[in-house]
């Protein structure tokens, strides 16, 4: 991912699957759920359902992170600063996660029956829909190049589709590389596979949001 | 922290079942009379090795009166729970608490036999301020970090208040605070355990202090004053969702051992003795289709008649002897169940195939208040079998010999001594000592809960099905 690819609508919409992809593949957002709910109802069947809720709390999830800055859109005169302080916090949450490297305890509170409420809070919690802003931001600054000068609630209602759309095609690819990996556990690389294949990824993760909340500074400038 | 899960963690117990052997168990050693302090020692278990049997390192607490009886791994299967990711945690800290002083010590054992180290201690008066509990027993590592059961409430007798369950972080080992939202109707507490992916937790009750402090009190037995409950929990919601009376005569429901498998909905637990007629039993609790509780008496062990002169003061007016069933085990693939039978020296071993349906498929005799049972090395084995360990692999059992320093003495007067045997389990069932494993521990002091390095029957949680 480089400042250049980030300036353009192809290179914006790749992010958004890539980030899809990259948060699917992570077993903190949620696929080995998937593979335990078939293991535990010993039904195929479950595996499917269990996906559709990891993936529904995590688009809600993405969703309400993105919205409020599709309304900032409106503020037309600003969207350097907006975007410089989106960057920002996206850049601050990275380095707080990797100094804290805590777990917060709430969500180890909900219990394994609220499958989307437990996806939609750890994907809050981690910033996974913070990651996305930046490419987002980036997205509606070329909406608003395209759009020119329109009335500000014109902007808004396209900014506010072209968010849910990111979040939509964000989840989708979240939900396709998670699922495959669920799928391929539970049908045949077997539970080894899970223990042996997970690593820690915290600090990868706050330096992805380090890295995307930079580029989204220095592309705003 | 790992980069990568401990490879002692296991997503089921089937799993845990094809690791590798333990070369290493851990034993506590208690001063029964409080003139040393007690400590943790390193037995080699490695039949390959020149000092099988052999106690190859001890860690000495600085502190006297602790009395060290149950404990538990910082981290441990459950670890992988996707749920709660703290899938990097290290199995390398040993929690024990003094069951007499309420004080908590960790245990750092990385880095070979003889590396055990302490870590941290955890002042009483910690424990009394963070949670209004003492006298902590039992550690299961769980969902927001370490469980920790207490037999006592506040007060200087642990009558202030009831008993129950407090958790540590798993990490810094802070006491964070009580489990307890709403106890209903629990009011004791002794042992507890839980399914991690149905959310439920089992609890069992022993006794307030003063009933076992300074003695078992024979009234209040003879009155049935002792615990006879089980208490069934929203383990994520911390709420008693239900309380099943055993029946007043079934006194002291003690450890709690439900199957390892978290598809299956069932468990067992033992009674120590029925009031009625001095028999042991082990009871059956399972989940119905509706969700609610149950639980069955499904063995039960008769008492063995005795001569009153081979009998302590305490039991010569019944002319028998109880088997006193005081710890019970599940090996991993939930199919065998023991049963240590303290009263009357005898280590059973049940077929639980049929939780419902437990059929003896083993036994060993060693030690007992009246037969006294030599051990096939030809040493004396002093008390009864007590604390029993099963191995991963289900192949070898362990056990030491003594219950509790105060209740040791009036079933078992004068000193006899710690001890750690290990028995062999057959290729269809059937218990046989191993010969050449008898561990003796440093003079004064006995033997109570063992660990097997990596992991063993009582303390790993799984998340995972065994398919």
């Amino acid at each position: 991912m480089s400042p250049e690819l980030l300036s353009t609508t192809a290179g914006l919409w790749l992010a958004v699957v890539a980030s899809g992809i990259y948060h699917g593949v992570n077993p903190g957002m949620g696929w080995p759920l998937a593979v335990s709910a078939a293991l535990m109802e010993r039904r195929a069947y479950a595996l499917p359902r269990a996906l559709m809720a990891l993936a529904f709390g995590h688009l809600v999830a993405m969703t309400v992170v993105l919205l409020p800055f599709a309304l900032m859109t409106a503020l037309v005169d600003w969207q350097t600063e907006i975007r410089v302080g989106a960057g920002l916090i996206v850049v601050a949450l990275g380095v707080w996660l990797l100094f804290n490297r805590r777990h917060p305890r709430f969500l180890a509170r909900v219990p394994p029956s609220r499958l989307a409420l437990w996806s939609f809070l750890v994907a809050v919690a981690h910033g996974a829909g913070l990651m996305l802003v930046p490419i987002y931001l980036g997205l509606c600054g070329i909406v608003e190049t395209d759009a020119g000068h329109r009335a500000a609630t014109a902007l808004i209602a396209r900014t506010a589709v072209l968010s849910i759309g990111v979040a939509a095609v964000h989840t989708g690819a979240m939900i396709t590389a998670g699922g495959a990996l669920a799928f391929g556990v539970y049908r045949w690389l077997g539970l080894r596979f899970l223990a042996k294949s997970w690593f820690d990824l915290d600090v990868i993760w706050a330096l992805s949001l380090v890295l995307v909340g930079a580029i989204g500074v220095f592309s705003a400038l | 922290m790992n980069l990568r899960p401990d490879p002692t963690f296991y997503p089921s117990p089937k799993l845990a079942m094809e690791g590798p052997p333990e070369i290493l168990a851990y034993t506590l050693m208690l001063s029964p009379d409080f003139s040393q302090p007690d400590g943790l020692a390193v037995v080699n278990v490695d039949p390959n090795s020149p000092d099988f049997g052999k106690i190859v390192h001890t860690v000495i607490m600085p502190n006297k009166g602790d009395e060290f009886h149950h404990f538990g791994w910082n981290a441990c299967s459950s670890a992988l729970s996707p749920l709660t990711g703290h899938a990097f945690l290290e199995r390398r800290y040993l929690i024990i608490p003094g069951m007499r002083s309420s004080r908590i010590y960790i245990i750092d054992v990385k880095g070979g036999p003889t590396a055990a180290k302490i870590h941290k201690i955890i002042e009483p008066a910690e424990v009394f301020a963070k949670t209004g509990y003492s006298r902590p027993h039992t550690i299961h590592c769980g969902p927001e970090g370490i469980y920790v059961s207490t037999l006592g409430g506040g007060g200087k007798d642990g009558t202030d208040g009831p008993p129950g369950i407090f958790i540590m972080d798993c990490q810094t080992f802070d006491v964070i605070g009580r489990y307890e939202i709403d106890r209903g109707a629990q009011d004791k507490h002794y042992d507890f355990w839980w399914n991690l992916p149905r959310d439920y937790m089992v609890s069992s009750e022993w006794a307030l202090p003063p009933q076992f402090e300074n003695g078992i009190v024979p009234e209040d037995l003879l009155s049935n004053k002792y615990g006879h409950r089980m208490h069934f929990w929203d383990l994520r919601a911390r709420k008693n969702i239900q309380t099943i009376d055993l029946g007043a005569n079934h006194q002291m429901a003690l450890e709690i051992r439900p199957a390892h498998d978290p598809v299956q909905q069932y468990g067992f637990c033992g009674v120590v003795v029925d009031t009625t007629n001095l028999e042991g039993s082990i009871w059956t609790w399972w989940r119905d289709a509706d969700g609610k509780f149950q639980a069955k008496k499904t063995a039960t062990i008769p008492p063995q008649p005795a001569n009153a002169d081979d009998l302590p003061d305490l039991l010569k007016g019944f002319s028998a002897v109880p088997p006193l069933v005081t710890d019970i085990d599940l090996s991993l693939d939930d199919k065998y169940l023991y049963v240590a039978c303290w009263g009357t020296g005898e280590m059973h071993q049940y077929d639980v195939s049929d939780p419902m349906k437990p059929v003896l498929a083993g036994k060993v005799e060693l030690g007992g208040i009246v037969k006294k049972t030599k051990h096939p090395c030809g040493k004396v084995f002093g008390y009864g079998p007590q604390m029993v360990e099963i191995s991963r692999d289900g192949k070898r059992v362990y056990w030491t010999n003594s219950l509790y320093s105060t209740w040791d003495d009036q079933f078992y007067p004068g000193e006899r001594g710690g001890a750690m045997v290990k028995a062999d389990v057959g290729a269809n069932g059937g218990l046989t000592l191993d010969t050449n494993f008898f561990v003796e521990f440093p003079k004064g002091y006995r033997t109570h809960q063992i660990r097997l390095e990596g992991g063993d029957c009582s303390t790993d949680s799984f998340c995972y099905p065994s398919v």
